[in-house]
């Protein structure tokens, strides 16, 4: 994810003037997008002290932690979204931290590689070899993704956690995010990244949804 | 501890002093009253029109109120020079810097070395024992006296960090940002066991006298000069002891006997010789007892959040050092967790350093460009120029 198109998607997604948690913010990029355009109360979590020295330099409040259990000492609902950026996959318990970001979250907006991608499934295939693409462009010594699963694997730990998909873009680099439904075996095929807006299931006081959720041509273009 | 890097001298500096009168005494955590507080501090750069943006730096165990500028006793740049001064991470062209000599210290502020009002002569033990909590409520007093109702932030390293942790907890409304640097929520066992091997250091000096030196015209200098011998071995970490001095020697061939062979022993014994100048045993014997004393989750039912429950608009900042054991992270690590589950906005790095716990004194980088950027936002949303 060279451009970082899901950035461009997050910032469509994200009512102003929300609360919101970034989790592995990195430097702040996306935290100061956050923060100046749209007005968030926006806070990151960030594991290496480089990029919370980045990102506290930027005037942004940054904790350094780690995901898999920092995120247990934030209240319940102390924000109105809960970001992973192409995180999940990096992390140690990415059930348990997916589980959390919607306990201390209203809503998640989770993006992953899909591991699942014509692509990816072909290189395996043919060449016998880890697949090397725009969203996995890292060789295996080297990459920080120790959990690396398809839009179908997703989906159905969504399924398993109670969490309601509200809304998933496909992501492709140096293209417009297009909306699709994750549950078709289509959409695991092409999908060369996914973005996912995550709810609890059945919560009724989840807050109203972001203006344009219902809308889900104006969300993702 | 290490001095400073830089001397600059700080336009506005200023060094003052204010005594309170006996109607106003100083109510303390064991009981007792102080009357006629006096408190010292310096000040540097302006205070605005409308008092908004006014710092609280808050000095550490054996520092004193001189900051910034040039120190007029020692002649040295003061212990954060590196940080206090026009265009550095604690503007003085935008902010009006206090910096008060703690409660109990020798630096002007009353102390143990002060005349007891009740009897004219020097405290010594007859001072009553205080806490962090009673420096913090000396230094709400001194603010009230210069007509600062809201500090635009109160910023201290190890003792001074952990006295911002009690702003934090006891005037929240009266800070709008906060910055902790190498502290901790509490002594530890650790903590609490190298200030007793000082303080019997200093107890078993005969010069002591009960404590009551000072009517015998005597300072029980080699006992306090040991306690800040073995102090000083806790701000510094192994790696920087042993790149400093190794096993290098200060002469060709030992000695065959007790004097500093070891270069680590004479920088040892000329720390402890340095400070027996400046500083006055008894008021190391009562500071330390407020450190060891310091338990923030223990004031409020044992859990920490509930001390930073008022905290929930402050914007904080916690920084540790890699290598410092004396607060060592995990100590920093603990704060912030709870000031996230007060709901509060923190901020938390661990900065990578072999220096160890006297780092928050030096140069960092890091330290300064984190401060610089944690100051501006906080100055723009506080709508400060």
């Amino acid at each position: 994810m060279n451009g970082r198109e899901d950035f461009r998607e997050i910032l469509r997604l994200v009512r102003p003037g929300a609360r919101v948690l970034d989790v592995g913010c990195g430097e702040g990029e996306l935290l100061e997008m956050l923060v100046r355009q749209k007005g968030v109360d926006g806070r990151g979590l960030e594991i290496s002290s480089e990029g919370v020295s980045a990102c506290l330099a930027r005037g942004l409040a940054v904790v350094q932690g780690d995901a898999d259990s920092d995120l247990d000492y934030f209240p319940a609902r102390a924000f109105d979204y809960a970001i992973l950026s192409q995180t999940l996959p990096q992390v140690r318990q990415p059930r348990h931290v997916l589980s959390e970001l919607l306990r201390i979250a209203e809503r998640a907006i989770v993006s992953l590689p899909n591991f699942g991608h014509w692509r990816v499934r072909l290189d395996l295939l043919l060449q016998g070899r880890m697949p090397l693409t725009h969203a996995l462009p890292t060789p295996w010594w080297e990459t920080p993704n120790i959990h690396l699963c398809t839009v179908r694997d997703f989906t159905q730990l969504c399924d398993v956690l109670g969490l309601r998909i509200e809304a998933c873009a496909a992501l492709a680099n140096g293209k417009p995010a297009r909306t699709i439904d994750p549950t078709r075996p289509s959409a695991n095929w092409r999908a060369e990244s996914a973005l996912f807006l995550l709810s609890r299931a059945g919560s009724a006081d989840a807050g109203p949804a972001p203006a344009a959720a219902t809308a889900k041509a104006d969300l993702f273009g | 501890m290490s001095d400073g890097e830089t001397a600059a001298d700080v336009a506005g500096a200023g060094s003052e002093s204010i005594r309170f009168p006996a109607s106003q005494p100083l109510r303390l955590d064991c009981g007792a009253r102080i009357a006629g507080l006096e408190i010292a501090y310096s000040t540097y750069g302006a205070l605005n029109a409308d008092k908004s943006n006014a710092v609280l730096v808050c000095h550490a165990l054996t520092m004193d109120q001189h900051a910034a500028g040039t120190h007029p006793r020692t002649g040295k740049p003061g212990w954060w020079a590196g940080l206090i001064g026009p265009g550095k991470p604690l503007d003085t062209d935008r902010f009006y810097i206090i910096c008060a000599n703690v409660l109990g210290g020798c630096s002007g502020t009353t102390g143990p070395l002060s005349p007891d009002p009740a009897t004219g002569e020097v405290y010594g033990l007859k001072f009553p024992v205080i806490t962090i909590g009673d420096m913090v409520r000396a230094q709400a007093m001194l603010l009230d006296a210069l007509g600062i109702e809201k500090l635009f932030a109160v910023i201290g390293g190890s003792m001074g960090g952990m006295q911002v942790l009690q702003w934090a907890a006891d005037y929240p409304e009266r800070l709008f940002s906060a910055v902790c640097v190498a502290a901790a929520a509490h002594h530890s066992a650790q903590n609490i066991a190298f200030h007793e091997v000082g303080r019997q250091a200093i107890m078993a000096d005969p010069d002591w006298r009960a404590g009551d030196y000072a009517r015998h015209g005597v300072r029980p200098e080699k006992g306090l000069a040991v306690a800040r011998m073995a102090a000083h071995i806790t701000y510094l970490s192994e790696a920087a002891l042993q790149r400093k001095f190794g096993r290098g020697l200060q002469r060709d061939g030992l000695s065959w006997g007790f004097d500093a062979d070891f270069q680590v022993e004479s920088y040892l014994r000329h720390q402890g010789a340095v400070f027996v100048d400046r500083f006055d045993a008894n008021s190391y014997l009562y500071i330390t007892r407020a450190l060891d004393y310091f338990d923030l989750a223990g004031q409020h039912g044992g859990s920490l959040a509930a001390a930073f429950a008022g905290a929930r608009d402050l914007r904080l900042c916690v920084f540790s050092f890699s290598s410092d054991w004396l607060y060592p992270t995990p100590e920093s690590r603990h704060i912030v967790r709870a000031l996230n589950a007060a709901g509060a906005r923190a901020s938390f790095v661990e900065i990578e350093t072999d220096k160890g716990h006297d780092a928050f004194l030096l140069d960092e980088p890091v330290l300064h460009e984190a401060l610089t950027g944690f100051f501006s936002s906080a100055a723009l949303a506080r709508g400060l120029k």
